[in-house]
């Protein structure tokens, strides 16, 4: 203990203390961290992100950067979350054809498993809303009609009364839900791609996601019955007012002028 | 009294029946009067029918709907069939509607058609109008009944609007909150008109209610009245119709009301409640479940009004958002300026017969309609009128027109400001090109005949094509028309020499006399005389 004592004020003591209190944390963290579990995930994870990668340095990386850092064409994807990629790449929006004042809908090229991939790598970039399991977004059982006053409050200003999508400032838009998906729906409230808001779960709980999702799905789904006959859009008294014009009254003037045409005539000699 | 037991032996039963409504009601005498009164024949001459027609059809169906309709703001929760509103708070009369919509037998069907009808009453009276005035059937002695006519149009917007207020749906309330906000854009009574109409601050508990007693009894029954007193001075002036030979301004050639018109007029009722029917029973209107109730923390894009207020809608829409400051009062110019054009456009329509007959200074009846070409300024008028009108309708659905051609709303509404000053403009005058061309293609058919598409070889080579000259019957359609002198103002100096005193209004009379009938506005039409000269000297080759 004399030799310790007698160094204690040695020009490197400093440093020799800071060392053994690093190294102590260090191996207190290793030896209590919850380790065994993630370890093997992270080798499967890490595969997805390195495949990922790859993908990403061929589609993306021209407009998102080498390393997602983002360029003057493409915004940083650090901290976008997998959710994004996933409803960005698995709606065809991304990779985008050219810029403009948004990019629409595509046909998808990916597979799922690459889009999964892709979403591997822009997560590990920076923590982000995570894609969501079909527990999260399944609408079954769901409140349709609180769905609807929260879609009429948050979401028919912009996409309709019934998602039929509707025109924002110089192009661009807030699309038709006619073929959305439920987890793409609720991606979209995560992430708020484009123009869109994001509604976390901060603001809207995942219950009433869902509501919104049971909403969208009951007026603007395959299955939804249109009591009134054809439904001419769904846009409202623009479409109402050019059918009343071209065929209803274009109808009338067509019998009208039937009706002219046939005229009691004196019968000639 | 011992003539009815007479006839009780003799005469058939109809006779009898008529017999007795005759000694009550003078049906004998009116009926000479009025069966065998002459209609000219024309399918433009059954718009009005349409019309008539369609407003029958949207009393019966109307009156059907106000035995459901529950006009009251009170708030319940909907518990009826239709799942995605259920448990919703709505008023009364949203929730009535919707069960006009679901639980009603029929109730959604006759909804539809009284609105399709009253979609197709409004453009109905649009297009009728539009003959009419492009005809000139306006004239003396008709003007009061255009003004008629143009109030059964101005009330029906106004009956429409209140109508489709009713259920109380978020895209009609959205509508009545537009309606507030010009309302309050007028100048020192706006608000207390406000006020007072929604019995409180916006929206209010009366609304509803009050929009019902307007749109089920005040403005139906006004148009009502209107409709009648319009049919009798269309008796009483008698038809108008388009000139030909034994067509005079003082006789109708066509055919009598009863039989033939009777059968024809009863037949196109049934023909347009069966297509109406047919609309309605097809496609969907209003579906005012799929809107919500109406709450003012809540609003849908794709908001229009229903498409005889599209004009106003689009006035707002395009109108850049200008207000003034003043001493702790704000004018909202970004709104009053569209009210104020909404009044103007229409009241553009009740005064240009008087400004006409102002201009032409013609005292004279006209039953003989003028074919739109013949009256070039006129008709080139009417088409500007309507060309900024449809300018407007293109700015109130410029969402939807942005959404669906893929283009910017701001170009689309920048495109609208523009062409609602310049449209008009380029229509006048391509209309007035068009109508003296057509002018001119009629005095040469009178002159030289009818091209018919012959070719002939004549004997040194050179090839002519024959013109048939038109049958005299032909050619006194065409030349029918008369055609006005522009009025002159006078001399500058009078008999003594002393300069004469012209009022500006003199001055603006001659100067548009000239727009309309001067020189290179109207061509001459062909004389007689002209005819002789060509058909005698070298017939028929030009």
């Amino acid at each position: 203990m004399k030799k310790l004592s007698a160094r204690r004020r040695h020009p490197l003591a400093a440093v020799v203390v800071l060392l053994l209190a690093l190294a102590a944390t260090g191996g207190l963290y290793a030896a209590f961290a919850p380790a065994s579990k993630a370890q093997a995930d992270e080798t499967a994870q890490s595969l997805a992100i390195e495949e990922g990668k790859k993908l990403y340095s061929v589609g993306c990386a021209s407009c998102h950067g080498t390393g997602g850092q983002g360029t003057t064409d493409g915004p940083s994807l650090v901290g976008v979350g997998s959710a994004a990629v996933d409803f960005q790449v698995a709606t065809g929006r991304m990779p985008a054809q050219q810029p403009g004042a948004q990019v629409p809908k595509k046909p998808v090229i990916y597979d799922q498993a690459q889009i999964d991939q892709l979403a591997a790598y822009v997560a590990s970039l920076g923590p982000g809303p995570v894609t969501p399991t079909e527990k999260q977004y399944n609408p079954e059982g769901a409140d349709i009609a609180r769905g609807g006053d929260l879609w009429r409050t948050n979401c028919a200003q912009c996409h309709n009364f019934t998602g039929e999508g509707g025109a924002l400032t110089k192009g661009k838009y807030a699309p038709s839900l006619e073929d959305s998906t439920p987890k793409q729906i609720y991606e979209a409230m995560q992430t708020g791609p484009q123009n869109m808001p994001s509604f976390p779960d901060t603001t809207m709980p995942e219950k009433e996601k869902k509501d919104i999702i049971a909403y969208v799905k009951s007026v603007n789904g395959d299955e939804t019955p249109t009591p009134g006959g054809f439904a001419l859009g769904g846009l409202g008294p623009v479409s109402e007012g050019l059918f009343g014009w071209i065929f209803g009254l274009g109808a009338l003037i067509a019998v009208a002028i039937w009706v002219a045409a046939h005229t009691a005539k004196a019968k000639k000699s | 009294m011992s003539t009815t037991t007479d006839a009780k032996r003799k005469a058939p039963a109809g006779e009898r029946v008529a017999d007795w409504a005759d000694g009550r009601l003078g049906i004998y005498s009116l009926a000479k009067a009025n069966m065998r009164k002459i209609f000219p024949d024309h399918w433009s001459f059954m718009l009005g029918e349409i019309c008539l027609y369609s407003f029958i059809i949207i009393i019966l169906t109307g009156v059907y709907l106000t035995l459901f309709f529950h006009p009251s703001m009170n708030e319940v929760h909907y518990h009826g069939s239709y799942v995605p509103m259920q448990g919703i708070r709505m008023t009364e009369a949203y929730a009535s509607t919707l069960d006009i919509s679901f639980d009603v037998r029929g109730g959604l069907l006759i909804r539809q058609i009284h609105h399709w009808a009253a979609l197709i009453f409004i453009a109905g009276m649009f297009v009728h109008m539009m003959r009419v005035f492009f005809t000139g059937a306006f004239r003396k002695p008709r003007e009061i009944n255009w003004l008629f006519g143009f109030l059964l149009f101005a009330l029906g917007m106004f009956t429409g609007f209140t109508g489709y207020s009713l259920p109380d749906d978020l895209l009609s309330g959205t509508g009545v909150r537009f309606t507030q906000g010009a309302i309050l854009s007028v100048p020192i009574v706006g608000t207390y008109i406000s006020m007072f109409l929604f019995g409180g601050e916006f929206p209010g508990h009366d609304i509803i209610a009050r929009f019902y007693s307007i749109h089920i009894l005040l403005l139906p029954g006004i148009m009502l009245g209107l409709v009648v007193a319009h049919l009798i001075l269309v008796f009483y002036h008698k038809h108008t119709q388009f000139p030909g030979p034994g067509r005079t301004n003082k006789n109708v050639v066509g055919m009598p009301l009863l039989p033939v018109y009777m059968a024809k007029a009863g037949g196109f009722f049934f023909l347009v409640f069966g297509v109406i029917a047919v609309i309605a029973a097809l496609f969907t209107i209003n579906p005012i479940w799929a809107l919500g109730p109406y709450r003012p923390d809540q609003v849908s894009t794709g908001a229009q009004p229903d498409w005889y207020m599209g004009f106003a809608e689009g006035l707002v829409r395009v109108m850049p958002g200008w207000e003034i400051n003043l001493w702790g009062h704000t004018l909202v110019l970004g709104v009053f300026i569209p009210l104020v054009v909404f009044g103007l456009v229409l009241a553009a329509i009740a005064v240009y017969p008087f400004i006409e007959s102002w201009i032409t200074g013609d005292k004279r009846e006209h039953h003989i309609l003028d074919r739109p070409r013949n009256a070039p300024t006129r008709t080139a008028l009417g088409v500007a009128w309507v060309t900024s009108y449809m300018v407007m309708l293109i700015g109130g659905g410029n969402d939807i027109f942005a959404t669906h051609l893929h283009m910017s709303i701001n170009s689309i509404t920048w495109f609208v400001r523009i062409f609602y000053f310049v449209g008009p403009v380029i229509a006048f005058i391509v209309t007035k090109r068009i109508c003296m061309g057509l002018q001119r293609r009629d005095r040469d058919k009178v002159l030289h005949g009818r091209e018919s598409g012959i070719i002939k070889r004549l004997p040194h080579g050179e090839f002519v094509e024959i013109h048939e000259p038109l049958s005299q019957s032909q050619r006194y359609s065409l030349t029918a028309h008369e055609q006005y002198e522009p009025a002159e103002v006078g001399p500058a100096v009078d008999e003594n020499g002393v300069e004469r005193k012209l009022t500006r209004g003199e001055k603006l009379r001659a100067k548009l006399s000239k727009g309309y009938f001067g020189e290179g506005n109207q061509v001459p039409k062909a004389t007689a005389e002209e005819y002789r000269e060509i058909s005698s000297g070298h017939g028929g080759h030009h």
